[in-house]
């Protein structure tokens, strides 16, 4: 993956309200969100968010409703204005474009799939998937091709001719993805792409994703409240409260150490063992020679739960970790077990809203 | 002495009231009356309004209400000339549209007109069994001899329900775009639709030749374009907000957004709106008939002025008749849009 920063925020400031730029100054000057309310009946969407999205990977932002995710991914392509602050796409300040270049970087570089799908109604699939395309004047039969080969990418072939609402969600939203496929940009915007859909197609479509990854290699921004979604794509994780950043990195690093008690209560709920990968709590050779006595090889990116399934449950047993061929790491048994319990317990006091 | 007196005196207003007096004013009925009757006490219990005609009496330097009416008369006739010189050639083609129309429908012969009624027809609904349905009643109507007259009432309606479609939508549109417009506009809707008919005519035979279609036509479109406008700006702000924004997220222009994205999730009701204008226009070309509209208003007025009860009657089924099978056509062809964009 490449260390290229694609999309950058920084110090992205939004305020709804009648005079967004005088309520400014106050958040500047640090009053809360509840205190901007009541005060001067204006509302903090976004306070100081700094956020780095590299190039080919997928940045997961996290928050509860109202935390102010689909406000930020909303101002990636100026869908919204912020108050203040910059964002960069390659370098470039999309703030100080004009309408042309505006329009120039929604139909080229960005494109985005919706929690409602927003499909046209009264469109074929094919057609809608090649909305993309038709936007910028391509003629019929070489969008109506593209559009083909895309839906067939997501596994909606032969089903170009029928109309949107002849099809499920779940499919629904493969036409919403086979769409922002066919723009070949390079970065895709998901606003909560799979949370209207049931659990069981939920996961087909983030394995559909993570495989479309594997092969496109797009810089995607996702937004989701779910952790254990964002757990399985995230390759950086923002997770968002209240309109400001709590805690960004990487979701095995988050989950470890988390840095506030709403993280903590947050963590403390899902299955630790899916998620945790051995490379996260092995212990590294730092030139140590590796230990005769150990049971096997493993691989690094194994989660916990299949090393639990291959120990037998036995917390004695030990493993070299190998990365690329090459041993990394040991891992015990023991620690795996003392990983598995949160550093704080789920418990009422902590829980908050 | 006048109720109100005291007010002119006590405020030292009364050599200004009679300064304008000049001899004896026309006397009114009600002024003849009170003088044979004698006075009555003004008690507070019978206390007049202070209205202009009450003041008047008081004070003969306040206007009398009927010289307000006269005022708006004259200042209309002052102005018509104007309006005149601007709005017949401005109209002048409604009047050969009109005239057109009812030509061509008069012209064509019923063998002709009537399988291209049923064409139409079967292209706006598919359904033969409202063609079945429009041919008998086109039938039943030719056979009592209602034929020519009720062409001539369809040839008014279809042109004008077109140029209230034609006119009516892009207000619509510009009024969904623009907030300041809607408000602007909806108070003139709102006095357009509720206008008792009657009072459309009015101006309208003040500034035309009563002989001219279009004197007729202005009054049908003005009241039938109403809903379509209604109904455009409606369809449009309410066209789902989350295929705008993808729209948008898009990099659609304006226009591909207007022709690719809201006209076409706004037809339903916009078509709504067309259904409403054409059962409007068909409730006002017979009110028309009074300024020589032909059709199957005439008859009905015959039947009111010479109280010929069997020819108002006839003519009154033979509308109604006319009315189903307009609606059905549009609501059929409304259905069909519907289906189309289910979600």
């Amino acid at each position: 993956m490449s260390e290229n920063i694609k999309v950058s925020i920084r110090n992205l400031y939004k305020i709804f309200g009648a005079d967004p730029k005088a309520a400014l100054k106050h958040v500047l000057d640090g009053m809360s969100k509840a205190d901007l309310l009541k005060q001067h009946r204006h509302v903090l969407g976004l306070r100081d968010i700094n956020v780095d999205m590299r190039e080919g990977e997928i940045t997961v932002i996290m928050g509860l409703s109202g935390s102010g995710k689909s406000t930020l991914i909303r101002h990636l392509n100026r869908l919204i204005e912020p108050t203040s602050g910059e964002v960069r796409v390659d370098g470039e300040d999309v703030l100080a474009y004009d309408e042309e270049q505006l329009r120039n970087l929604r139909r080229e570089v960005m494109s985005m799939v919706f929690q409602k799908f927003a499909l046209l109604p009264h469109k074929t699939v094919a057609e809608n998937a090649a909305t993309t395309l038709k936007v910028r004047g391509v003629a019929k039969r070489d969008y109506l091709v593209e559009a083909d080969k895309w839906l067939d990418r997501v596994g909606l072939h032969g089903y170009g001719n029928h109309y949107p609402h002849q099809l499920s969600g779940g499919m629904q939203q493969r036409v919403g993805i086979a769409r922002a496929l066919t723009s070949n940009s390079p970065i895709m915007l998901m606003d909560e792409a799979f949370s209207a859909l049931d659990p069981l197609i939920r996961t087909d479509m983030q394995d559909l994703l993570l495989e479309l990854q594997t092969e496109l290699h797009k810089t995607i921004v996702f937004i989701t409240h779910d952790l254990d979604e964002a757990l399985k794509l995230a390759d950086h994780l923002v997770i968002l409260k209240d309109g400001y950043i709590v805690q960004q990195g990487e979701p095995q690093h988050i989950l470890l150490n988390p840095n506030d008690p709403y993280i903590e209560d947050f963590v403390s709920d899902i299955n630790r063992a899916r998620v945790l990968r051995v490379r996260s709590i092995m212990t590294p050779l730092d030139g140590q020679p590796v230990p005769p006595d150990a049971h096997g090889e493993v691989d690094h990116d194994d989660t916990l739960e299949s090393m639990i399934a291959r120990s037998g449950g036995d917390t004695s047993h030990r493993f070299i970790v190998m990365r690329d061929g090459v041993p990394e790491g040991t891992l015990d048994m023991t620690n795996l077990v003392k990983a598995l319990v949160p550093r704080v317990a789920s418990d009422a006091s902590t829980r908050r809203n | 002495m006048a109720t109100y007196d005291f007010l002119f005196n006590s405020l030292g207003l009364r050599d200004w009231c009679d300064a304008g007096k000049s001899g004896e004013a026309t006397l009114s009925m009600a002024d003849l009356l009170a003088k044979a009757g004698g006075k009555t006490e003004t008690t507070l219990f019978n206390l007049p309004f202070p209205s202009l005609d009450e003041l008047n009496k008081a004070c003969a330097a306040f206007a009398k209400s009927r010289d307000v009416t006269k005022g708006v008369e004259d200042a209309f006739l002052a102005a018509k000339g104007a309006l005149r010189f601007v709005l017949d050639p401005l109209t002048q083609p409604l009047s050969w549209m009109l005239e057109f129309a009812l030509a061509t429908f008069e012209a064509t012969p019923w063998w002709i007109m009537m399988p291209l009624l049923a064409l139409v027809v079967y292209f706006a609904s598919r359904s033969m069994r409202l063609v079945g349905f429009v041919m008998a009643c086109l039938v039943f109507l030719a056979f009592v001899d209602h034929y020519d007259h009720a062409m001539q009432t369809l040839a008014i309606i279809f042109v004008c329900a077109f140029l209230c479609v034609l006119f009516g939508v892009p207000i619509g549109i510009a009024m969904s775009r623009n907030d300041r417009l809607q408000r602007m506009t909806i108070p003139i809707l709102d006095m357009l639709q509720t206008l008792p008919s009657f009072v459309y005519l009015i101006p309208l035979i003040f500034l035309f030749s009563v002989t001219e279609p279009k004197l007729y036509g202005i009054a049908i479109i003005l009241y039938a374009i109403v809903p379509v406008i209604r109904l455009t700006d409606l369809g449009i702000r309410l066209v789902d907000k989350d295929v705008i924004e993808a729209a948008d997220s898009f990099g659609m222009t304006d226009r591909q957004k207007l022709f690719g994205v809201q006209i076409p999730l706004a037809l339903p009701n916009i078509m709504a709106g067309v259904n409403q204008t054409i059962m409007m226009s068909l409730a006002m070309v017979v009110i028309a008939s009074l300024v020589s509209a032909p059709g199957l208003g005439v008859l009905v007025l015959r039947g009111i002025r010479n109280l010929e009860l069997g020819v108002g009657l006839v003519s009154g089924l033979g509308i109604v008749l006319l009315a189903v099978i307009l609606d059905r056509v549009t609501k059929a062809a409304l259905n069909r849009v519907n289906a189309a964009q289910q979600h």
